[in-house]
C-alpha cells in the first residue's frame, strides 16, 4: 500500500491532478450544482465546460511556455504578443457595419483567412525576434523577452491607434464563442494543438532533443543536435501559441484592447508550468502537467466567483500557490521539513 | 626543515553510500615543508582534502592542529583554525579589485564612521603581495590580471589570514612553465617562513622540483610517507599504481599509409584568437597524433575541423570536395566525430540515461522524423555497453551516476554508433584510471585497423609516439611540424618546445 | 610516462602597450560613459528641437516627477548587483499608499508614526522574500513574482477604491518646495530621492555590506569561501529593496495624495529598464548607482519630450524604452564578448 502510494505520488502528474481534484470536490461540496452538466439547445453547458473554455488561452500559452522553459528559456513577452496578435487581427478584419438597402452587413477590411494568417505571422515574427536575441545575441532569456514585453504593448497600441478596436464581422466570433458537436469550438482548438504537440514530442526525436538541450546545451550541440535552430523554433512556437490565444480572446470579446489584453498572462503561464511539475532550470518538463496547471488556475478563479468570495482574494491565493509550489519543489525545503519531523518524533 | 608536526591526521575514514572513499589514512604536515599528496584518480586525494578543510566530516579518525584536536565544519571554519586552501579554479571574485579580494571580510575601518579605510586597505594588500615578492597594482580589478597572478592573489589571501597550513589543490594545471616557476618561488618563500604546505599535483617533475616529502594514497588507503630524496620516480609510480609499472612497447606497427587517398584536407584553416592558418591532411585508416602544450592550439584546431567554432580562413575538403561547416551537425553528416576534452560540460548529458546518451549523435544525424524505435535504441545501447565494457547498473541509469572512465566510454560509444570515417579524440584518457585508459586506446586502435581515420590529441608524448602513424605538433597556435610515428620522444619534445 | 613534462605553453609575458592598459582600465566604466553620453546627447538634441526643454525647472522636474522611480531603482540596482531581481516593487508601492491612506484617513493615526511603520513593513516584506530565496535556494524571479501578487492582492483586499488623502501633514509635505532661486524648486520627494541615491552610493562603496553585495554578484561560491556573510547580505539586499519600495510608496502618496491598489502598475519594468540602461550587468557584480541615476533621467527625458511635443502618442514611450533596452543589452553582450577574447 505504502509502496504503491510512493510510486503513485512519485509521478509528475500526481500532485497537480490531486490539487485540481481537491479544488473541484471542494466546489462540489460548497455548491452542489457546480459539477453538473446540462444539455441545452444542442450545447453542453456547465461550470466544468466553462472552466476549460475560459482557460483555453492560458492552456495554449502554457504549452508554448513549457517547451521554452524546457530548454532553459523563459518568455515573458507572451502577454504583449497576445495583444499584438489580437490587435493585428482586429485591425485587418476591422471594417465597419454598412447599411445597404436597410440591411446591415459587416464588411471586412481584408478577408478573414488573411487576417488570421497575418496575426499568426506577426506572432511568429515576434517569436523569431525573441529566439534570435537569445540564441544569436546570447542574451539571458528574461532580458531578451523583457524587451518585447515592454515595447510590444507600445507596438500594439501603435497598430490600434491607441483605441480599443471593435470587431463587427460575425463569422470571426465563431472562433471564441462557437460550438461544434455541442462543445465550445475552443476546446477543439486546444485539443488539436495539444495532440499535435504531443505527437511531435513523442513520435519524433524532438522530445529527446529538447531534454538533451535542457540538461546540457553545449554537449547537445557537440553531439550534432541543431540546438540553436530548435531553440529558435521553440520561441517561435511559444509566440505562435500566444498568437492563437490572441485570436481566441479577441474573438471572444469581439474587440482588441492593446493595453489590457493578456495583462499578466506571462505570470499565469509561468505559474501554470511550475504547478505542472516542470523545472524552471530546464531538462524536465511535462506538457500534460502544464495543462493541468492552467486548469487549476482557472478553477481557482471560477471557485472564488462561485463561492462568493470577493474576487480580490484571487491574487492573494495565487501568491500563496506560487510560494507553496516553489517550496515543494525545493530540495532544501524538503530536507528542512524532514529535519523538523524527525526532531518532533524524537521528542514525542 | 624542522620535525614539528603542525597538522596530524590519523585513522581517517570516510564512506559514501556504504562505499569506502577513505580508509585508515594518515597524514603529517611539518612546519616549513612542502608535502606532496599523490595518487591516481579515485585514490582519495580530493576526499582527504575535503575532510581537512571541513567540506565533509570524517566517519573515523582524528585531526590535530599543533596537538589540539580539531573538527572543522566548513572551509571558513577551517580557515579560522589556520588551514587555508587554494583550488585549481581560482575562488575569488573577478569583478573586485586585488586589494578587496585579499582583504574582504576584514577591511580596515575608519575610527568613527566605521566605513572602509581604502588607503589603508590598499597599503595592507600591497604589503601582503610584497611578502610574496610580487609588486602589482592592487587597485585594479582581479579579472584584468592573468590566471597565474590571480592564483598568487588567492595564495596571498590564504596566507594573510594567519594560516599555518596551506593546501594547494592542483594549482599548476592552468599555468605555463614560467608561471609555475613564479609559483614555486612563492612556495619557497612561504616554506622559509615556516608554513606547512600540502601540494596536490599530477605532474611528477614538479613533485621532485619542490617537495620535501610525499604521501601516497591508493584506492582510498594509505600506502606510505616517503622522503622525496629517497624515493625514485619509478618507485613512486609503482606505489601509486600498485604494480610494477612497465612501459608497454609499441602496440602498433607503423603501416605505410602514405599511398592511401586523403580523407580530409585542411588548407590554411584558421580563426582569429584560435589558430593561425594551418594545413593538415588525414588519410583513411591513419592514426594522426596532434601534440603540443596546453593552449598551443590543438583543441582549437579540432574545434574548427568539427565546425564547433566557425573558421574565418581556409577551406576543408572531404574526399576532395570543399566544405564549410556552419554547425557540428554538418561535419557529422560527413562522417566526422569529436570526443571533446571537457567531458562533463561538452560530452555527457548527465540527466539522460546511458541509452539516450549513446543514441544521441546517431539520432541527431537521422534528424527529427526518423526516430529510432525503443527496441532499436535498446539494441544499440546494449551492444555498445557490452563492446566497450561500460560498467552500469542498466542502460536506463542516468549517465551522470557513472564513474569518469565509464562516462568517457559512453561518449566514445555515442560516436562509434555513427560509424564515423574520422574520429577526433581530444585528450580521451585525461582524468580516468590506467585500466580504462588501456581499454579505450586498444578499442580505438582496433577501429583504425578497420579503416577509420583517427585524430588523436594528447599531451603525453610517450602515448603519441607509441600509438600514432604520424604526429603533427602545434606550437603557439601554429603547426610547428610533422613527424612519422615511432620517432624518438626527443624529436617530438624539440618540436613542442621549439628547440629543434 | 618516462618523461613527465610541464604540459603548458610558454605564453609571452603580458607586456601591453600603454594605450591598451588605459583602454583596459576604462572598460569597467565604458557602459557608464555610454549612458551619460546618451543622456547628454539626448538633452542637447531635444533642446535644439524643443525650445522649452532646456529650462532649468523642466530639468528639475525630471527629479520631481521621477522621485519614486529613482528610489525604487536604487534598491533594484543593489538586488541586480547580487545577480537577483525584484518584481514586487510596484506592488509594494501600491500597498504602501493604500495602508498609509487607510491608517491616516480612516483610523486617524499620526502620519509621523505611519511613515516609519511603512518603511519597516517594506523591509520586512522584502526580507521575507530574501529569506525564501536564500534559505530554500528559490529563484528570485518567481519568489518576487509571488511577492508581487501578494502585495497587490493585499492592497485590493484592504480597499478596491482609491482613497484620497486630506491629512494636513501629507498635504503640506506635498506642497512644500525647496526654492533654488530663479523660480526653480525641488519637491520633498525629489530631495528624498537624491538623499537615497547619495546614501546608496555611500553604502555601495564605503561599507563592508556594499562590498559584499559586489562580491556576491561576482561569484557566490567565492564569496562564501572568503567567509563573507553571504546569507545576511542576500537577505539584506531584498530587505533594502523592500524598504526603498516603501519609501517610494510614501513619496508616491505625497505625489498623488491618494492610496490606490492600482498605483504604480508595471513600475518594476521601468525600474529594471532604468538599471539596465544605467549600465548595470543583469548577471550581477558590475554596475554603478550613478549609472542608475542617468538611466532614470533618460527614461524621464523620453517622457518629457513626448509631453512637450504634444503630437507624439504615449505609446512611443514604451517603444523607445524597449529600443533602448535592446541597445544596451546588445552593448553588454558585446563588452562581455570582447573581455572573453582578451583573456
Amino acid at each position: 500500500m505504502s509502496a504503491r502510494f510512493k510510486q503513485l505520488s512519485g509521478h509528475t502528474l500526481f500532485w497537480p491532478l490531486l490539487t485540481l481534484a481537491l479544488l473541484l470536490v471542494a466546489n462540489g461540496i460548497f455548491n452542489p450544482g457546480f459539477l453538473a452538466l446540462q444539455w441545452r439547445e444542442g450545447h453542453l453547458y456547465g461550470n466544468l465546460i466553462d472552466i476549460v473554455n475560459r482557460a483555453a488561452p492560458l492552456i495554449l500559452v502554457s504549452i508554448g511556455m513549457t517547451l521554452v522553459i524546457a530548454v532553459r528559456g523563459l518568455d515573458i513577452s507572451v502577454g504583449a504578443v497576445l495583444a499584438i496578435s489580437a490587435t493585428v487581427a482586429a485591425w485587418m478584419i476591422g471594417g465597419a457595419l454598412v447599411v445597404d438597402h436597410g440591411v446591415t452587413t459587416a464588411v471586412t477590411r481584408l478577408p478573414m483567412p488573411v487576417a488570421i494568417a497575418g496575426a499568426l505571422g506577426v506572432a511568429l515574427a515576434c517569436g523569431l525576434w525573441n529566439g534570435l536575441l537569445v540564441v544569436r545575441a546570447g542574451m539571458q532569456p528574461i532580458i531578451a523577452t523583457l524587451i518585447l514585453m515592454v515595447a510590444g504593448r507600445g507596438l500594439a497600441q501603435l497598430i490600434g491607434g491607441g483605441q480599443i478596436l471593435t470587431i463587427y464581422y460575425p463569422p470571426y466570433f465563431y472562433l471564441g464563442n462557437g460550438f461544434l458537436l455541442g462543445l465550445p469550438f475552443t476546446l477543439f482548438v486546444v485539443a488539436a494543438i495539444y495532440a499535435l504537440t504531443h505527437v511531435a514530442l513523442n513520435r519524433t526525436a524532438l522530445g529527446l532533443f529538447i531534454r538533451a538541450i535542457g540538461v546540457n546545451p553545449v554537449a547537445s550541440r557537440v553531439a550534432g543536435i541543431r540546438a540553436r535552430l530548435i531553440t529558435i523554433g521553440l520561441y517561435m512556437f511559444c509566440a505562435l501559441m500566444a498568437g492563437v490565444a490572441g485570436l481566441i480572446v479577441s474573438s471572444n470579446v469581439k474587440s482588441a484592447d492593446a493595453n489590457n489584453a493578456g495583462q499578466l498572462l506571462e505570470l499565469d503561464a509561468i505559474l501554470a508550468v511550475t504547478l505542472g511539475g516542470t523545472l524552471l532550470t530546464g531538462g524536465r518538463f511535462s506538457l500534460a502537467g502544464s495543462v493541468v496547471g492552467a486548469l487549476i488556475i482557472q478553477t481557482l478563479t471560477s471557485t472564488i466567483y462561485s463561492v462568493g468570495i470577493p474576487p480580490q482574494v484571487n491574487m492573494v491565493v495565487k501568491a500563496m500557490l506560487v510560494f507553496a509550489v516553489m517550496l515543494l519543489q525545493s530540495a532544501e525545503f524538503r530536507t528542512t521539513v524532514r529535519g523538523w519531523l524527525v526532531r518532533t518524533e524524537r521528542r514525542a | 626543515m624542522s620535525d614539528t608536526a603542525i597538522l596530524q591526521a590519523s585513522g581517517i575514514g570516510k564512506r559514501y553510500a556504504g562505499v569506502a572513499a577513505l580508509h585508515d589514512v594518515q597524514l603529517t604536515l611539518r612546519a616549513g615543508e612542502v608535502h606532496a599528496l599523490m595518487g591516481q584518480n579515485g585514490a582519495g586525494k580530493s576526499t582527504l582534502i575535503k575532510v581537512l578543510t571541513g567540506v565533509v566530516a570524517p566517519d573515523d579518525g582524528t585531526i590535530a592542529l599543533v596537538g589540539e584536536p580539531i573538527a572543522p565544519r566548513s572551509p571558513a571554519d577551517a580557515q579560522r583554525l589556520g588551514i587555508s586552501t587554494v583550488y585549481q579554479e581560482v575562488n575569488l571574485c573577478p569583478n573586485l579589485s586585488v586589494a578587496e579580494n585579499i582583504c574582504a571580510g576584514r577591511f580596515a575601518r575608519r575610527r568613527w564612521t566605521r566605513t572602509i579605510h581604502w588607503s589603508r586597505v590598499h597599503e595592507e594588500a600591497a604589503a601582503i603581495m610584497r611578502r610574496l615578492d610580487l609588486d602589482i597594482d592592487v587597485t585594479r580589478s582581479l579579472s584584468s590580471y592573468p590566471v597565474a597572478i590571480q592564483q598568487m592573489v588567492a595564495i596571498a589571501r590564504a596566507v594573510s589570514v594567519s594560516a599555518r597550513v596551506l593546501i594547494l589543490d592542483e594549482p599548476t594545471s592552468s599555468l605555463d612553465e614560467d608561471e609555475v616557476r613564479q609559483l614555486f618561488a612563492v612556495m619557497r618563500t612561504l616554506r622559509e617562513q615556516g608554513m606547512a604546505i600540502l601540494f596536490v599535483t599530477h605532474f611528477l617533475d614538479q613533485v621532485y622540483a619542490i617537495c620535501d616529502r610525499i604521501t601516497v594514497l591508493r584506492n582510498g588507503g594509505f600506502v606510505g610517507e616517503y622522503r622525496t630524496s629517497e624515493l625514485p620516480q619509478a618507485a613512486l609510480i609503482s606505489a601509486m599504481v600498485g604494480r610494477e609499472f612497465a612501459l608497454t612497447g609499441t602496440d602498433r606497427q607503423a603501416v605505410p599509409t602514405g599511398e592511401a587517398a586523403p580523407l580530409l584536407t585542411a588548407q590554411g584553416l584558421g580563426r582569429r584568437g584560435g589558430v593561425w592558418p594551418t594545413d593538415l591532411q588525414i588519410r583513411r585508416g591513419e592514426v594522426l597524433g596532434l601534440g603540443g602544450l596546453l593552449g598551443s592550439g590543438r583543441t582549437e584546431l579540432a574545434r574548427l575541423l568539427f565546425g564547433l567554432d566557425p573558421a574565418d580562413a581556409g577551406v576543408i575538403a572531404i574526399d576532395g570536395d570543399e566544405r564549410r561547416w556552419r554547425a557540428p551537425a554538418e561535419a557529422i553528416a560527413h562522417g566526422i566525430a569529436l570526443c571533446p576534452e571537457e567531458r562533463k560540460t561538452e560530452g555527457i548529458v548527465a540527466e539522460l540515461s546511458v541509452r539516450e546518451n549513446i543514441v544521441l549523435a546517431l539520432q541527431a544525424r537521422l534528424g527529427l522524423r526518423r526516430y529510432l524505435s525503443r527496441a532499436q535504441q535498446n539494441e544499440i545501447a546494449q551492444r555498445f555497453v557490452e563492446l566497450l565494457g561500460i560498467k552500469t547498473a542498466s542502460i536506463e541509469t542516468p549517465v551522470g551516476l557513472l564513474s569518469g572512465g565509464n562516462q568517457q566510454k559512453v561518449v566514445l560509444a555515442r560516436w562509434l554508433v555513427t560509424e564515423p570515417r574520422l574520429l577526433m579524440l581530444d585528450e580521451p584518457t585525461r582524468g580516468i584510471d590506467i585500466a580504462a585508459k588501456q581499454e579505450i586506446m586498444s578499442e580505438i586502435l582496433k577501429l583504425a585497423r578497420q579503416g577509420m581515420a583517427v585524430l588523436f590529441i594528447s599531451a603525453e608524448i610517450d602515448e603519441l609516439v607509441r600509438v600514432c602513424d604520424r604526429i603533427a605538433v602545434m606550437r603557439e597556435r601554429r603547426k610547428a611540424g610533422e613527424l612519422v610515428g615511432g620517432s624518438s620522444e626527443h624529436a617530438v619534445l624539440d618540436l613542442i618546445a621549439g628547440t629543434a | 610516462m618516462s618523461a613527465p613534462l610541464p604540459l603548458t605553453a610558454p605564453a609571452p609575458r603580458p607586456t601591453m602597450p600603454r594605450w591598451r592598459a588605459l583602454l583596459l582600465f576604462d572598460s569597467k566604466y565604458t557602459p557608464l560613459a555610454i549612458t551619460i553620453a546618451l543622456f547628454v546627447s539626448m538633452t542637447v538634441a531635444g533642446g535644439i528641437v524643443y525650445d522649452g526643454l532646456l529650462q532649468p525647472q523642466i530639468f528639475l522636474n525630471l527629479f520631481v516627477d521621477n522621485a519614486f522611480l529613482l528610489i525604487v531603482a536604487v534598491g533594484m540596482t543593489f538586488v541586480i548587483l547580487t545577480g537577483g531581481i525584484d518584481l514586487s516593487v510596484g506592488s509594494v508601492i501600491a500597498l504602501t499608499t493604500v495602508v498609509s491612506a487607510v491608517l491616516v484617513e480612516h483610523h486617524g493615526w499620526n502620519p509621523w508614526l505611519v511613515m516609519p511603520l511603512m518603511l519597516l513593513m517594506g523591509a520586512a516584506f522584502g526580507g521575507a522574500m530574501g529569506l525564501l530565496i536564500q534559505r530554500f535556494r528559490l529563484q528570485p524571479f518567481v519568489v518576487t513574482l509571488g511577492g508581487m501578487f501578494l502585495a497587490r492582492g493585499i492592497s485590493f483586499l484592504i480597499s478596491v477604491d482609491s482613497i484620497s488623502i486630506t491629512n494636513p501633514v501629507y498635504m503640506s509635505i506635498a506642497e512644500a518646495r525647496l526654492s533654488l532661486g530663479g523660480g526653480c524648486s525641488l519637491s520633498v520627494g525629489a530631495l528624498l530621492s537624491i538623499g537615497v541615491l547619495l546614501a546608496g552610493i555611500w553604502l555601495a562603496h564605503a561599507t563592508a555590506f556594499g562590498r559584499s553585495i559586489y562580491a556576491l554578484g561576482g561569484s557566490e561560491a567565492s564569496a562564501r569561501l572568503m567567509g563573507l556573510p553571504v546569507a545576511a547580505t542576500q537577505i539584506g539586499v531584498y530587505a533594502l529593496s523592500g524598504a526603498c519600495s516603501a519609501l517610494a510608496g510614501i513619496v508616491y502618496t505625497f505625489y498623488m495624495l491618494s492610496g490606490y491598489s492600482l498605483h504604480a502598475q508595471g513600475l518594476e519594468l521601468d525600474a529594471i529598464a532604468a538599471v539596465v540602461v544605467g549600465g548595470t550587468l543583469l548577471t550581477g557584480g558590475s554596475g554603478y548607482l550613478v549609472g542608475t541615476l542617468f538611466g532614470v533621467l533618460i527614461l524621464g527625458l523620453i517622457q518629457t519630450i513626448i509631453t512637450i511635443d504634444g503630437t507624439l502618442s504615449s505609446w512611443w514611450t514604451k517603444i523607445v524604452i524597449g529600443g533602448l533596452l535592446f541597445l544596451f543589452c546588445l552593448l553588454q553582450r558585446l563588452f562581455a564578448g570582447l573581455r572573453r577574447t582578451r583573456v
